[in-house]
């Protein structure tokens, strides 16, 4: 059988870090390839180059043995090659029907693409009706979305980019189907991932990529977890220790609260009740949009609630801002790194100024304590490991993971009562990733009330005491989160019921 | 006078030449050019960038000059060499400090918004209200004589000032009102008001019937003299140095500045970090409308004299492009403050002595800003050769 | 004061000529912010349109050769914006306002020699006997081929937005410029047409002030009516129809104080002369409750990365 795609050679610099350096694969059609590799193991950029994203300096890529060298997204969808994004490439005031007429070479009108729409969502088992805005819908829906915009155009080879990581465990299920039911048709897809597990079940075929080159090439089903684990990381990695979590004292509360989104798009958090105390972790699981951002900003003080709603230590939070509330020691570090938990231009210690001010004394009757506060960046760029030349650099020049880790650790060395943290793990790569996961762990042993809020449920699990589910802006009851697994999991999140859940 | 370019019967008057001249060479040159971002701002490129804007603009302004039919290099030594060099330096050395400081006073608290975001550009709406009450507040007194009369005018224009400037200031608190519109459409306002108060309240009785308030200068009290005779340094200047220190101090060793700073770099990010948004909006359009009623108040009460129909002379909109000129860091704000003094000043010698046109110079400064704000891309960007990527 | 001679019929006439060169400006920025680009500079590139229409009518005797140049001046003058914001990455809010500082000083260069002239008469009526009804005649067709060419400009943008695939993309792009590239579609190619759309529509507008309206040369001529025209599209929540229902509403606001000016109503005149534009302030303090119409990329500088 000849290959649908041989990639030969690729290879693409940017300044200071060769992305992908002589990268060869071939995928032949109705195979499922697996593109394994950590952050910044030059997966994007790969495919960035198949869908003409991106132009290699070197190498070739040949299409049904023919040359192909596409210059723009429209000359790869014509080859047929579709693309579904790891962020969804959506236009939320626009609808579903004119969000996939924009991905469409030639679109029919309106009132046909609806049909087509209506019958392919059937077809493939993706409910979706054309007509609703897609700032609407839900991550899953928007990914429907997303692949239903390329299964209109016939494609040969379907690039998926992570596409698991914002799906509930019972959209997964639905996804693999659709997924091996386009393998069966003859369509080739290209899954790019970094969940080992997901990549056993559902793909033929894998190749790892780790600093941009191929180190392995491997049949999953046969290879276990642990090997392409190593192949991909280089190392054996540590998995976080946790002491025994000797619970204390309810430390920061939050009784019915119900605040509407200050975005448009945004999700509403409707009655959230929980409490937390010392010492212990409490992981809310759930997929990104179901309030999670709103639900950090509440307790960071950037969203205001109504009195009663939270409380520190018998304390009403209500009108109380963050930076007031981190004098207090109810510390927060969003999800964004750029932009909300970090300025990007600054530097460093302009960064550890923006949170340290009031814990750290950095400041005095308004007076800033410039040297007292590199001294402070300098701390946490030693303790946490954050690879950069100095203090003085801006923040956009670190890697996610470093800035990440320089994030968590600005909160963490304040020593606060209360940590609150939004996905912190979120596109970080897995030495950083498990440094982070041993910071909050040990911040929780020596008595600090942590509240981890992510996606990643393999990461709550295994970090968290108690589990609880932000779905729709409403909290399920935390549980302890020994005992329980995915299908109970997957029911808290709101998945549907009644629906055998894969074991992925 | 000699007939230039847009003279009606040469029959090339329809030349937008300006951009007839720049546009297509600048669009050329984007098909060689693409942009790669910095790690970091480059610290070298932002301090370059300013005299590289400048330096092209005297390159591109003689360009325009010649075109007018005036000798480029005679009109750019006329401007920017006679006025410190010349033969009558003496007398146009001083005017170096009396045009620089309002503007350079006006400039700073623009600055300090800009930074943050939040772009008040009413403050010639605010100069004249400023004016207005300095004006009015002395005028209340005449013919007393008492040294408290010019402290309360400066206080007056500057309750003046910031009061015109915190009507857009709490709209965009209350209602999320874009304050770009509102200061500007405040300006026209005040021009109205202006020319009210000229012809009605602040009318010198004794003035035949002509607009225009009683002169200042000849009412001591309230007059804004020189502090030291021959140097062109009023009270408006020390005010502008006293600003400019205030300022310098405030965006770098204080927690006001910094949420300044961190405001218009990641609002996110500031909001996160405890800034509260409402407040610091109210900051910067207070401080910003109190410098340029101060502005107003000591052109007024000094180098004008009067409150007339024409008092303003858009000071206002000019310290907009000493802003950036000086890239919104106070001492960078001195330095182009004198700077845009000089081609004023040196335009009008132009005007006087080659026949420049006055409009000749307002295209000048508005090119200055053009060049800088399209050299500022260097500081986060490198630029390289070659045919752009894909897309 | 004698209010009887304000004839309303003619009142309403010359309301609708008011408000053309705040609409063809409106309209021209609304499709520029609906791609995602705010552009300050309307007042710049109203006035630069003023003075090359103006200059080129003189000129050539043709007021329609006027309007073309018009039209291009203003496209020309947004082109300097387009590459400060699209390509130098400048930020949009300075780069307008070096646009309308620069169009001002610009447009007092070029009309310098023009001052006090008049420009040859733009033919009025051009529906003819339809003009002589009672009532509708001056209200409806009476007016000149600008006023119309306005009304069908506002109606081809809203048909073009709403039903074809370039408003489409032009609307994807000012929504989310992100997921734009990502599809393929060239944001600043798309983003650079659209600025001069709203340059030439801009120029319009201007020379319609300054052939028409007023009809002369004097410098800074427009007096604002840039800046009313960008609060307009804010108040439309990006929609044209709104933009013309606006468009009229301060159009007669303006002519209605200029006839009570004329009719020595008892408000000093500086005082109507403030009113259109507190009535613009009051209308943004309204309408600027609800942002959430305001395209999702407004404002954001594009910059392609890997």
């Amino acid at each position: 059988m000849t290959d649908l795609l041989a990639l030969r050679g690729l290879t693409k610099a940017y300044p200071g870090v060769i992305a992908n350096d002589d990268v060869s694969l071939s995928i032949a059609p109705g195979e499922i390839h697996a593109l394994l590799g950590e952050n910044g193991a030059g997966k994007s950029t790969l495919v960035k180059m198949i869908y003409g994203l991106v132009k290699p300096d070197a190498g070739k890529m040949e299409m049904n043995g023919a040359g192909f060298a596409p210059t723009d997204p429209r000359a790869a969808r014509a080859a047929g090659v579709g693309m579904v994004f790891q962020h969804f490439s959506l236009f939320d005031a626009l609808s579903v029907a004119e969000n996939i007429a924009l991905g469409m070479e030639t679109p029919p009108p309106m009132r046909t693409l609806a049909a087509r729409i209506e019958e392919v969502s059937q077809t493939y088992g993706l409910p979706l009706s054309p007509d609703r805005t897609v700032g609407d819908l839900s991550a899953g829906e928007r990914q429907r979305v997303e692949i239903i915009r390329c299964l209109l155009q016939d494609p040969k080879l379907l690039i998926m980019d992570e596409p698991t990581s914002v799906l509930t465990p019972q959209e997964v299920d639905i996804l693999f189907k659709t997924l091996r039911k386009l393998s069966a048709e003859g369509t080739a897809i290209l899954y790019i991932s970094h969940k080992l597990e997901e990549i056993r079940a559902l793909c033929d075929t894998a190749t790892i990529l780790r600093g941009g080159k191929v180190v392995g090439d491997c049949v999953p089903r046969d290879t276990s977890a642990r090997e392409m684990a190593e192949l991909m990381v280089g190392s054996t990695l540590a998995t976080p220790k946790s002491a025994a979590h000797a619970t204390g004292e309810v430390i920061l509360s939050v009784t019915n609260l119900s605040v509407a989104s200050p975005s448009a798009f945004g999700m509403a958090l409707k009655d959230i009740s929980f409490a937390v105390q010392a010492g212990e972790v409490l992981g809310i699981g759930g997929v990104a949009g179901n309030g999670q951002d709103e639900l950090l900003a509440v307790l960071s003080g950037e969203l205001p609630s109504a009195p009663g709603m939270v409380t520190f230590e018998g304390r009403d939070l209500a009108g109380i801002g963050p930076e007031a509330r981190r004098g207090l020691g109810v510390l927060s570090a969003p999800e964004e790194r750029l932009g909300h938990a970090a300025a990007p231009n600054m530097s460093l210690t302009e960064n550890a100024m923006l949170t340290g001010a009031a814990r750290e004394g950095l400041s005095a009757r308004g007076l800033l304590n410039w040297p007292k506060t590199r001294a402070f960046a300098t701390r946490i760029i030693s303790e946490f490991d954050v690879r950069t030349p100095g203090p003085e650099n801006a923040a956009r020049s670190l890697s996610g993971g470093n800035l990440q880790k320089f994030v968590i650790g600005r909160e963490v060395l304040q020593k606060p009562e209360v940590l609150v943290v939004n996905q912190p793990t979120w596109g970080v790569d897995a030495a950083a990733a498990a440094a982070i996961r041993q910071a909050l762990l040990d911040l929780a042993a020596g008595g600090t009330a942590v509240v981890v809020i992510s996606q990643d449920l393999d990461e709550l699990m295994e970090i968290s005491d108690r589990f609880a589910a932000l779905n729709e802006g409403r909290l399920s009851d935390p549980r302890p989160t020994q005992g329980l697994d995915v299908e109970q999991i997957g029911l808290m999140l709101g998945g549907a019921h009644g629906i055998e859940v894969a074991h992925v | 006078m000699s007939r230039n370019l847009f003279d009606k019967q040469s029959g090339a008057g329809a030349n937008p030449l300006g951009m007839a001249v720049l546009s297509p060479a600048l669009w050329l040159a984007l098909l060689f050019v693409q942009l790669e971002k910095r790690p970091q701002p480059s610290k070298a490129m932002a301090y370059a960038t300013p005299v590289l804007a400048v330096v092209l603009t005297m390159i591109f302004g003689g360009v325009l000059f010649a075109v007018l039919g005036k000798d480029p290099l005679q009109a750019i030594t006329t401007i920017f060499w006679e006025p410190i060099f010349g033969e009558f330096a003496f007398f146009y050395r001083p005017q170096l400090l009396i045009k620089g400081a309002p503007l350079v006073l006006i400039a700073i608290g623009l600055a300090l918004g800009f930074k943050a975001g939040i772009w008040n550009i009413g403050a010639e709406g605010q100069y004249i209200v400023g004016a207005i009450c300095g004006a009015g507040a002395g005028l209340a007194f005449y013919p007393a004589e008492s040294v408290l009369i010019f402290p309360l005018m400066v206080l007056a224009g500057a309750l003046g000032g910031w009061a015109w400037a915190m009507i857009p200031g709490l709209l965009k608190v209350k209602f999320g009102t874009n304050e770009i519109l509102v200061s500007l459409m405040l300006v026209y306002v005040a021009e109205q008001l202006l020319a009210s108060m000229s012809l009605g309240l602040l009318k010198n009785p004794e003035g035949f019937g002509f607009p225009g308030s009683r002169n200042l200068q000849q009412y001591p009290s309230a007059h804004n003299a020189e502090i030291i005779t021959g140097t062109g340094m009023h009270w408006g200047v020390v005010a502008a140095l006293i600003a400019v220190i205030f300022a310098y101090v405030l965006l770098t060793r204080h927690s006001l500045g910094f949420a300044i700073r961190v405001t218009g770099e990641a609002p996110r990010a500031a909001k996160f970090g405890g800034v509260n948004p409402g407040r610091l909006v109210l900051f910067c359009l207070g401080i910003s409308g109190l410098l340029a009623g101060l502005a107003g108040m000591f052109e007024v009460s000094g180098p004008s004299g009067q409150i007339s129909i024409d008092f303003n002379v858009g000071y206002g909109f000019t310290a907009i492009i000493v802003a950036f000129l000086g890239r919104l860091n106070p001492l960078g704000i001195v330095a182009a403050g004198l700077l845009m003094a000089l081609t004023y000043i040196g335009g009008d010698i132009a005007q006087s002595q080659l026949g420049l046109p006055a409009a000749a110079i307002q295209v000048f400064q508005g090119m200055l800003l053009f060049f800088l704000l399209a050299l500022d891309v260097l500081t986060n960007y490198r630029v390289r050769f070659g045919k752009g990527e894909t897309a | 004061m004698d209010l009887s001679a304000i004839n309303p019929i003619l009142l309403v006439a010359a309301m609708i000529a008011a408000a053309t060169p705040i609409l063809l400006a409106a309209i021209g920025e609304l499709v520029v912010e609906r791609a995602g680009v705010l552009n300050l500079g309307v007042e710049g590139m109203m006035i630069t349109g003023a003075v090359c229409g103006f200059i080129i009518t003189v000129n050539t005797g043709s007021p329609t050769v006027g309007f073309i140049a018009a039209a291009i001046g203003g496209a020309v003058l947004s082109l300097l914006f387009a590459f400060l914001t699209q390509v130098a990455l400048a930020n949009q809010v300075a780069s307008g306002l070096a646009l309308t500082l620069f169009g001002l000083g610009l447009s007092a260069l070029m009309g310098q020699s023009y001052v006090g002239i008049k420009p040859p008469r733009t033919e009025s009526t051009p529906l003819g006997s339809l003009a002589d009804i009672p009532v509708i005649g001056p209200i409806v067709f009476g007016h000149d081929l600008i006023v119309y060419l306005g009304l069908a400009i506002v109606a081809a943008t809203w048909a073009t937005l709403k039903f074809t695939r370039a408003g489409l993309v032009l609307r994807a792009v000012g929504e989310n410029h992100d997921a734009a590239h990502a599809l393929g579609y060239k944001v600043k190619r798309i983003r650079t047409l659209a600025i001069m759309f709203g340059g030439a529509c801009a120029g319009l507008g201007g020379a319609y002030i300054s052939l028409i309206r007023v009809p002369q040369w004097t410098e800074g001529m427009t007096a604002g009516v840039g800046w009313i025209a960008l609060a307009l599209v804010v108040f439309a929540s990006w929609k044209p129809w709104r933009v013309l229902l606006g468009a009229y509403l301060f159009g007669g606001i303006t002519q209605l104080q200029l006839n009570l000016q004329g009719a020595g109503v008892a408000i000093p005149v500086e005082y109507l002369a403030m009113s259109p534009y507190i009535v613009t302030i009051i209308v943004l303090v309204i309408l600027s409750a609800d942002k959430s119409r305001a395209p999702g990329s407004l404002g954001r500088t594009f910059h392609a990365s890997g």
